[in-house]
């Protein structure tokens, strides 16, 4: 199933059986949705709700946390996360704080999508990641979908939290086809194995996870190991109990983001597990990510400034033979 | 209306056609990435303003080409920054969306909606304040005018009584969603006239906008105060080089092109006698030859090393 039919049949889905569900973003309606996930809605739910907008971000994030106060439940559409800081002061100084400061006594049940991630040649202002600006919010959860399991599962319980969430897509992934089964108890707070190995574990999201399922391939060739890979579905609440496990066994952890290195959230992942796998590492976490750098136009640049499938093969194999694989 | 003047408009016009109709070409071939945002249709509202306001700063939009070309920077640089080299007016890290050239005053290429207005009223603030007159202008779309960034830019340029041009390029559409569907106001102009002068004129005619703006810069100039033009036009290609493009009937399409800028320009200068046919062939000639040699020139220029990638992020390495 395509990624953004999976996130299309998660929204359908809950808005045929509640009424409370509205969507609103830019060119969701009668345009269909700058990547084509809301195509469809606007004729069969109508424009009461399936709200185009004007370019506002911080009205559009700030109605709909209006609409939940009012008992909707609002699904918001950011068409890319870089245009999410134009809304910033309603999610930070809001939307993650209101019911906190009610005492418990508001609740916000609103969803906010929006794609992140470097395309291809956008430049600077619309390729960033932002795992890491929202996933150190209190009061927000945010979860990611990597592929279309993850985008289905994921999205039905974000949008059926009656907390906010922020819920991260990415641009390259919407016309990509994953395998698509049904799951009896998916969870996206407790992380996923997306597969198992032995004497290294990996972690990563989104379109980068799969670039790392492909490098695995030729690490697991060059070093003659298994690599176990976690798929990262929930930056918070953060429960890394699966890769506490993981790295319990593999004793070696790497962890691949397409954000710029420096406060990325890996950073938050490798601390995590030093306080709490400390003495069962047999090697320095890893650490893959992009250059602390905007990211730029040209082609050959861009693909310098972030991890590719060779580049995290390359990394990991060396990594590994320094360190006793 | 002169001749020089309408020689001038026609060349800029078909400079900035050919450039993109190349460009979209060139793009085709995989010479061009990312995100292609031309102004076909809207050479009329952006030679138009640049040549009338002369002097000055300019900020605008991601859909920056033909400015940038009126403006005087060479097809060169910016076919070359669309290739993604280092000869380019960015070096190659901006592309489309972000020509940029303090030398020709030219401030981007911004490609975060209505972000760059509150940009344009800092400048201008400055100006004022170190005492130099010559105005700034700052073009935008429709779409921004629904902003915080719009609202917020009209009243403090009516605050700090600064010389601002604010030029709204109406082409009716913001991607796929219609003015009207998202804006209280169809002349958007009413949005800024009870902060400042604001008039709405016909973008697709070179003249009146040449005219509306130099009188607007007049008036920025000489009483120190904000101004606002809104210029309807219309853009013939899709938004970008992506989209479906069936938010627009082809009758709409087609009653925009009968007011092609350029045809109306000429059709006006002949019967005026503004421009001879020779002189039109002539720089259909040189026209060609330049896109040609911008093209040869963006192919033969080296891409950036990659020790590029670690440039130009501060001012001091
Ligand atoms: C803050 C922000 N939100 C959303 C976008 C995505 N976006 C890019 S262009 C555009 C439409 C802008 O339309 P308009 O201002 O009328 O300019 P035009 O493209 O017509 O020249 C949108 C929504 C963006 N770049 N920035
Ligand atoms: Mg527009």
């Amino acid at each position: 199933m395509l990624y953004r039919d999976a996130l299309k049949k998660a929204i359908d889905e809950l808005m045929e059986i509640d009424d409370t569900i509205v969507i609103l973003g830019e060119d969701v309606g009668f345009y269909g949705g700058n990547y084509r996930v809301t195509d469809g809605l606007f004729s069969k739910y109508g424009e009461k709700r399936v709200i185009d907008t004007p370019i506002a971000e911080n009205s559009i994030v700030g109605n709909a946390i209006g609409m939940a106060f009012g008992g909707l439940r609002p699904v918001v559409e950011i068409m890319t996360v870089n245009f999410s800081l134009l809304a910033y002061d309603q999610i930070v100084n809001q939307l993650a704080k209101i019911r906190y400061m009610s005492g418990g006594d508001i609740c916000i049940p609103l969803t906010i999508r929006m794609p992140q991630g470097v395309a291809k040649q956008l430049a600077a202002q619309h390729s960033q990641s932002f795992e890491r600006i929202f996933a150190s919010i209190p009061g927000l959860k945010v979860f990611t979908a990597s592929d279309s399991i993850t985008a289905y599962y994921g999205l039905k319980q974000a949008i059926l939290s009656d907390d906010p969430v922020i819920f991260l897509e990415h641009l390259l992934l919407y016309s990509q086809d994953f395998l698509f089964y049904e799951i009896n108890d998916f969870d996206i707070t407790k992380q996923r194995i997306v597969k198992s190995g032995e004497n290294i574990t990996l972690v990563s999201c989104l379109k980068i996870l799969h670039d790392s399922l492909e490098a695995v391939k030729e690490v697991e060739k060059k070093l003659g190991i298994t690599v176990e890979v976690i798929e990262l579905t929930s930056l918070s609440p953060l429960n890394l109990d699966l890769v506490y496990e993981s790295v319990k066994k593999t004793k070696r952890l790497v962890v691949v983001s397409e954000e710029p290195k420096t406060g990325s959230f890996t950073s938050e992942i490798i601390t995590k597990v030093m306080e709490n796998c400390f003495y069962y590492l047999d090697a320095p976490p890893l650490r893959i990510t992009a250059e602390d750098t905007p990211t730029p136009y040209n082609r050959k640049l861009e693909l310098f400034s972030i991890p590719t499938p060779d580049k995290i093969a390359t990394k990991i194999i060396n990594w590994g033979r320094e360190h006793g694989l | 209306m002169n001749k020089s003047l309408a020689e001038k408009f026609y060349y800029y016009m078909k400079l900035g056609r050919e450039f993109e109709l190349r460009a979209k070409e060139e793009y085709m071939k995989g010479n061009i990435g990312g995100f292609l945002h031309l102004a076909i249709g809207e050479e009329g509202t952006h030679v138009g303003a640049i040549l009338g306001f002369g002097n000055g700063e300019f900020f605008v939009h991601y859909r920056d080409h033909v400015y940038a070309i009126a403006r005087g920077i060479s097809p060169k640089l910016l076919m070359a920054e669309l290739f993604g080299k280092i000869t380019g007016v960015s070096k190659g890290k901006g592309g489309s969306m972000h020509f940029y050239s303090s030398k020709f005053n030219f401030y981007g290429g911004n490609a975060i909606v209505g972000a760059h207005i509150p940009h344009a009223v800092g400048l201008a603030y400055a100006k004022k304040y170190l005492g130099k007159s010559d105005g700034v202008m700052v073009a935008f779309g429709d779409g921004s005018t629904n902003s915080g960034n719009f609202y917020e830019s009209l009243n403090l340029a009516a605050v700090y009584q600064v010389p601002l041009l604010f030029f709204c390029e109406n082409n009716y559409y913001a991607i796929g969603t219609r003015i009207d569907r998202v804006s209280a106001f169809k002349d958007l102009y009413k949005k800024a006239k009870d902060y400042m002068i604001a008039i709405q004129i016909d973008g697709m005619d070179v003249f009146e906008v040449y005219r509306a703006v130099s009188l607007a810069k007049e008036y920025i100039q000489e009483e120190g105060k904000p101004y606002f033009i809104e210029a309807l036009t219309y853009r013939y290609e899709s938004h970008s080089m992506s989209d479906s493009g069936d938010y627009r009937s082809p009758r709409e399409l087609k009653i925009a092109k009968e007011k092609d800028p350029i045809d109306n320009l000429l059709k006006k200068a002949f019967k005026e006698s503004l421009l001879t046919k020779e002189f039109v062939e002539e720089i259909d000639r040189k026209v060609e030859i330049e896109i040609e040699e911008a093209v040869e020139f963006a192919l033969n220029s080296k891409e950036p090393d990659l020790e590029e990638l670690y440039k130009d992020i501060f001012c001091e390495d």
